[in-house]
């Protein structure tokens, strides 16, 4: 039987334990290659410190040297349950476009606390992003316990705190688990400590969290990547949502031109249908103009095309928005020029308080609920109906914000 | 979707991406089982009909086994095939002994991939670097901006977000794409297996030894293992802790000596 796969992301504001939590969770449940462990000591030794969990995933010298993580790693480990790909995301407030690189990937999440510390600005900032992002399992860990004599009353302070902060931005934590990463207290099955904890440790908290369930039994949308002219002329796409099948009667969007699907075409197989997140191709009865960015759907389930959409997104770029400028929009692979029509609202995405409203800029780190006017239609969906139609960039060359649709406006 | 089924569609999206975007492209084709496992996966992202040549960068070090491979399948799978070779410093005695590893890698390998990038103009290249293989790899992105030098910037990557890749500008000479880099060695092998894909025999056990990653056979070493066949690798990986790169000399030179050569262009 093949275990299940699940992506989580740490977050949490630097210095909080991220990296030493990673490192801890892979050495004591004995997922360090060999020789692993010897390394990391002899690069704290030549730098003078004593051995630090966190070495195992901050391999940049710059990260080891000031002791911070600079960019978003990846590490596998697996438990008997699952394979698991834990994301590292920075906790420095300057990489904050890393952080969302790494969220953005991730099916659950992990925010972690200072005991000490308590909420601090990227931990308000971390989690409203899991909130934007749309990443509703999440597991709290207060860690440091032993630097607070694993005190019960400072564990309810903080975790008040943070409860009270969290219910505001609707994220109901699953579980809130008092940690010390340093220690091993609390993560993989030892509790000497903390008595007065009932719950699961760290590792049982993961394991229950939920694998991302596939989309399959959505609307059909299927994405347009490419159009190839080999010996055929195959459409060459991702399921995205819902099931294509060999004898569909669709729709190509924007045009709107109907046809029926004649082969799901895979290289050296015969296969009569291909299923949501699968990359595959598909010839057509008919001979239409289809390019990429058009979406393809079933006759009998045709979404809104539209050209202004309400959403929240996220500024990640020096260079702040300016009303008038113009963007690219880019969701699957539709890619359209745009403008932002209306900045409706300007948040700080630390404090969460009002910046702005009726604004006319968005500045680096800030979130606005904005409208967007598209130059043509495209096929969009609520990020609570399809994640994959529901969810854009907008760039230039690069990717300046990301975005979540919240309303099609008529 | 079965988890297989998922990498290897996630894959296929990525070459597809890279080739639509970039058009002038070419496949970094090493020959070992990631690169090949890749060109496998190109094969299918374009139905046996590969738009673009596979590139090999030959430092003439190579095991014969590589360079036998090589001939066999590129001419099986009907792949256009370049060999990058930097003539001029193998002319003066560069190699191994003459010289540190670092210095070697950077003339036959970096040196010999931007002589060849420049001569055909290639806009971006796909490569078989995977996460789980070393913790700079960890970091990489999907698809990767290099300068003229091939600088890396690891320290200022651009965001990629739910498959947005980057565009080229300008200063950045190339992009790197990494369509295998949310795949494990484990993921890898079980794929080999499923696929039937060939791979070159020394990953295979041969008294008692076999490589776990091959390159120069200056530079390899084999692990211990009884794995002769694929099904004993898939099995072996279940349960080994020695690491997969542990047969390379440059990674063990020092801690920081594979950030300074990707930082420097090295693939």
């Amino acid at each position: 039987m093949d275990k299940e796969n699940l992506k989580f992301v740490i977050v949490g504001h630097i210095d909080h334990g991220k990296s030493t939590l990673i490192g801890r969770l892979l050495y004591d449940t004995d997922s360090l290659p060999k020789g692993k462990i010897e390394e990391i000591e002899q690069i704290c030794k030549s730098l003078g410190k004593d051995i630090e969990f966190g070495y195992v995933m901050d391999h940049l010298e710059e990260e080891r040297d000031q002791g911070i993580t600079i960019d978003t790693a990846q590490i596998f480990f697996n438990t008997t349950k699952r394979n698991y790909v834990i994301i590292d995301a920075p906790g420095h407030v300057e990489f904050i476009k890393n952080m969302i690189s790494g969220a953005s990937q991730a099916e659950a999440a992990v925010l972690i606390v200072d005991v000490d510390e308590g909420v601090k600005e990227q931990t308000k900032r971390h989690a409203y992003i899991l909130g934007m992002l749309g990443l509703d399992q999440v597991i709290v860990v207060i860690n440091k316990m032993d630097m607070v004599g694993y005190e019960r009353g400072k564990f309810e302070t903080v975790k008040k705190e943070l409860l009270d902060f969290l219910s505001g931005i609707n994220i109901k934590p699953s579980y809130i688990v008092p940690i010390s990463a340093k220690e091993g207290d609390l993560i993989a099955g030892k509790n000497e400590n903390m008595d007065w904890y009932q719950g699961p440790d760290f590792l049982q908290a993961l394991d229950s969290f939920r694998v991302k369930e596939s989309a399959k039994d959505k609307p059909l949308r299927f994405v347009v990547q490419d159009v190839y002219n080999f010996d055929k002329r195959i459409i060459a796409g991702r399921v995205e949502s819902g099931i294509i099948r060999k004898g569909d009667k669709i729709k190509i969007l924007p045009s709107g031109e109907e046809t029926t699907v004649k082969s799901v075409e895979e290289f050296l197989k015969n296969v009569t249908e291909a299923e949501a997140g699968k990359s595959t191709g598909i010839i057509t009865e008919d001979k239409l103009f289809i390019d990429r960015g058009d979406v393809i759907v079933h006759d009998r389930d045709v979404p809104v095309l539209t050209n202004h959409i309400r959403a929240n997104i996220f500024w990640m770029d020096n260079t702040p928005y300016n009303k008038g400028d113009t963007l690219w929009f880019r969701c699957a692979t539709q890619d359209v020029a745009c403008e932002i029509e209306k900045i409706s609202r300007v948040i700080n995405s630390s404090t969460l308080d009002l910046i702005a409203e009726d604004a006319d800029e968005i500045k680096n780190r800030e979130v606005a609920d904005i409208i967007i006017k598209t130059d043509k239609p495209v096929v969009v969906e609520n990020f609570n109906t399809i994640e994959e139609l529901g969810r854009f960039v907008l760039r230039t060359d690069d990717t300046l914000a990301g975005g979540i649709i919240t309303e099609l406006v008529q | 979707m079965k988890h297989l089924d998922q990498l290897e569609s996630q894959s296929i999206y990525i070459i597809r991406e890279a080739y639509k975007q970039f058009k002038n492209i070419a496949i970094l084709w090493s020959i070992g089982k990631d690169s090949t496992t890749l060109m496998w996966l190109t094969r299918k992202a374009f139905y046996g009909k590969v738009p673009f040549p596979a590139l090999h960068i030959d430092t003439s070090y190579k095991f014969q086994e590589i360079y036998d491979f090589r001939s066999e399948w590129a001419d099986k799978w009907d792949m256009e095939l370049i060999i990058g070779k930097n003539g001029q410093s193998l002319n003066e005695g560069m190699g191994p002994d003459a010289s540190d590893k670092l210095a070697c890698c950077g003339q036959l390998k970096t040196e010999a991939l931007k002589q060849t990038i420049d001569k055909y103009g290639f806009k971006a290249l796909l490569l078989g670097i995977r996460r789980d293989e070393h913790g700079i790899r960890a970091k990489e992105r999907v698809f990767s901006p290099r300068d003229k030098q091939f600088k890396w910037d690891y320290k200022d990557q651009p965001p990629e977000l739910w498959d947005q890749f980057k565009n080229q500008q300008q200063g950045e000479q190339h992009i790197r794409v990494h369509p295998l880099l949310h795949w494990t060695e484990q993921d890898i092998w079980k794929y080999i297996q499923r696929e039937n894909i060939p791979v070159v025999d020394l990953y295979f056990a041969n008294n008692g030894k076999r490589y776990r990653s091959i390159g120069c056979e200056t530079c390899c070493e084999p692990v211990d293992s009884d794995a002769d066949t694929v099904d004993k690798i898939v099995e072996e990986l279940m349960t080994t802790k020695i690491s997969e790169r542990s047969g390379r000399a440059q990674d063990k030179e020092s801690a920081y000596v594979m950030q300074k050569l990707r930082a420097l262009g090295y693939m």
